[in-house]
């Protein structure tokens, strides 16, 4: 299947502008949202492939999360990406930019044959994501420990225009060796930011090693409750619960969801193996994971 | 003589009170100002701002990783945040944030370093921002501006406003005097002319060069005086006929000597027009003293710029 293919058949799912999926039931919906992350796994899958470059571990943890915002939880309008109302939505971890470019270009921000220029020499579509370039990108994101404060500069923002929009951002678990996010966890809670979501991608692996291995991050869950956070524990990869939780407002603090994920998600070669940080597959090894990701 | 005809010390200024004035203007005309800081609120003098705007001063805490970052998500936003702390610490703790989250995402942030470089004279280098220049001018679509006085400190604020880019402010608590001319922005301003060598100032430096051009001139050399309020992008025209038609520059700041001001003319001039320099500045990390005696300590003073004008013109 072609890009351009691809992007017909993510047209064809009926996802467009502004909650596109408000009218499904719940069954309908689930079924919706896993095609639409099947099309994004194979998207990012043959982006990598074809830049020989990306980071298709992570891609593939965060590919039901990105599904589940893009084509269930974010109001966002692709013929207008400034608009001043639209939900705002943070990749922290811009290393899995191939994941939201082909989220980007499944909802119409960019164009799907544009995905073949990733890494090319001048092409807008950066190995890290700049919002200058892009559509859709609310920040250049890549040096980890940035994306959280950056929301929470949003949903200040948002506080304190009274507007009802929302603020998403997406965390390795691995950047969260950062001292920045807890500086930036500290304030949110402090000051009951409950328009913030954050969703960490809590694949277990960074780049060299496992995360409990190299820096421990758990009690995870507690850390988040100790800064005031509303935190909830879950399959990173069940749409169902992704979307409940995701299109669920706080009340009184920002929420966390610590999505468990397994890095190379769908793919049985690259499941949790800490090289498939940024190996890239070869032709082989691409149609063997599209094979498994075929319907 | 008497008393009345002895030269006055003229009334000098901390331009952190401009600055705060301003602010407060400028958020009274303008919703969309916001003041961002960390923990500052006294040392920024933001107690007026935030009596007046308690909603709209945002102060994350000792933190200025997440303030500098909070200040992007503003402007994501839609506010024009002002963010306010000590040059060291937001220049120095801060700085991916402001190469990543302000600069190269283009937003609409005004940076503030306030009490720049050996401004806490005693606390000692861990205080000093002298590196701020070098640190910043390396930043692609950073605007650097240095006010020298009060009235270039409001002026350049009232421009910054309108500017829709990143803007790095340095904001002096080292009294100066007024130097008088407008702050334009990218333009150097002349405050003296002068035929025989160019003192080019920025900041605290530039009251001390006009100080120099008056010992010069009991010498017969004219002097001519270059207020450099934008440091990056500069004036290269200004700086060119300067060149041109004086053949000698110095330059003078309370910066280190490696990657600011003077760097920044000498990278300019030693390829279009090489003339003989002097780049006056902090050479190493400050001993103990005050402000006043440390910019003595490194000649950053009018004897010491009219030596190093002398030591050229020879």
């Amino acid at each position: 299947m072609s890009l351009l293919e691809l992007s017909n058949e993510a047209k064809a799912l009926g996802v467009g502008v502004l909650s596109p999926l408000g009218a499904f039931t719940p069954g309908e919906r689930v079924a919706k949202l896993l095609e639409a992350a099947r099309l994004l796994r194979i998207s990012a899958i043959k982006t990598i492939a074809a830049a020989g470059m990306g980071h298709v571990g992570g891609d593939l943890s965060v590919s039901d999360i990105l599904a589940t915002l893009f084509f269930g939880v974010l109001h966002l309008d692709p013929k207008n990406p400034a608009w001043p109302e639209r939900d705002r939505f943070i990749l922290s971890k811009g290393h899995c930019a191939a994941a939201l470019y082909s989220a980007l270009a499944m909802r119409g921000f960019i164009a799907a044959d544009a995905l073949s220029t990733f890494m090319a020499p001048l092409s807008a579509l950066n190995g890290h994501p700049n919002r200058r370039k892009v559509p859709g990108v609310e920040a250049n994101t890549g040096p980890l420990g940035h994306g959280l404060p950056i929301a929470v500069g949003c949903a200040i923002a948002a506080r304190l225009a009274k507007a009802d929009w929302r603020t998403f951002v997406v965390l390795g678990d691995g950047e969260l060796q950062e001292g920045s996010n807890w500086e930036a966890a500290m304030a949110a809670g402090h000051r009951g930011l409950a328009n913030l979501t954050a969703i960490v991608d809590r694949n277990r692996l960074q780049q060299g090693a496992r995360t409990e291995d190299t820096n421990r991050l758990e009690p995870l869950a507690d850390k988040w409750r100790a800064f005031g956070w509303e935190v909830a524990e879950q399959d990173g990869h069940d749409i169902a619960g992704l979307f409940d939780f995701l299109s669920t407002r706080g009340t009184d603090r920002p929420r966390c969801l610590i999505a468990r994920t397994i890095k190379g998600k769908g793919v049985s070669f690259m499941e949790d193996k800490v090289e498939w940080h940024h190996k890239v597959p070869n032709a082989q090894q691409v149609a063997d994971a599209l094979q498994e990701l075929a319907r | 003589m008497n008393v009345e005809a002895m030269p006055q010390s003229p009334e000098t200024f901390d331009c952190r009170i401009a600055f705060a004035e301003q602010l407060t203007a400028l958020a009274r005309a303008d919703r969309r100002i916001v003041a961002v800081c960390n923990d500052s609120v006294g040392s920024s003098n933001l107690v007026g701002f935030v009596k007046e705007f308690p909603d709209r001063l945002i102060n994350v805490g000792i933190a200025e990783q997440t303030m500098v970052g909070v200040a992007a998500g503003l402007a994501n936003g839609g506010f024009i945040p002002f963010v306010c702390g000590a040059s060291p610490f937001l220049t120095g703790r801060a700085l991916e944030q402001i190469k990543a989250d302000i600069a190269y995402n283009h937003y609409h942030v005004v940076l503030c370093g306030m009490s720049p470089g050996m401004a806490y004279g005693e606390l000692g280098p861990t205080h000093h921002s002298i590196e701020d220049l070098a640190w910043l001018r390396a930043i692609a679509d950073l605007t650097i501006v240095v006010p020298a006085d009060p009235a270039e400190t409001k002026s350049a604020m009232q421009w910054a406003v309108g500017a829709n880019r990143p803007i790095f402010l340095r904001i002096g608590r080292y009294k100066v005097p007024a130097v008088g001319g407008a702050f334009e922005a990218g333009k150097i301003g002349t405050l003296r002319n002068g035929k025989d060598i160019t003192l080019a100032a920025t900041g605290t430096l530039v009251s001390r060069a006009l100080e120099a051009a008056n010992l010069l001139k009991r010498r017969g050399i004219e002097a001519r005086v270059l207020n450099v309020s934008t440091i990056k992008p500069l004036d290269e025209e200004t700086l060119l006929k300067a060149a041109r038609e004086t053949g000698r520059i110095v330059t003078a700041e309370e910066a280190v000597v490696h990657g600011g001001l003077g760097s920044a003319v000498a990278e300019l001039l030693s390829q279009r027009h090489p003339v003989p320099m002097r780049i006056l500045g902090v050479p190493e990390f400050a001993p103990t003293g005050s402000t006043s005696f440390l910019l003595d300590h490194f000649g950053l003073n009018a004897a010491g710029l009219a030596a190093a004008a002398l030591e050229l013109i020879g």
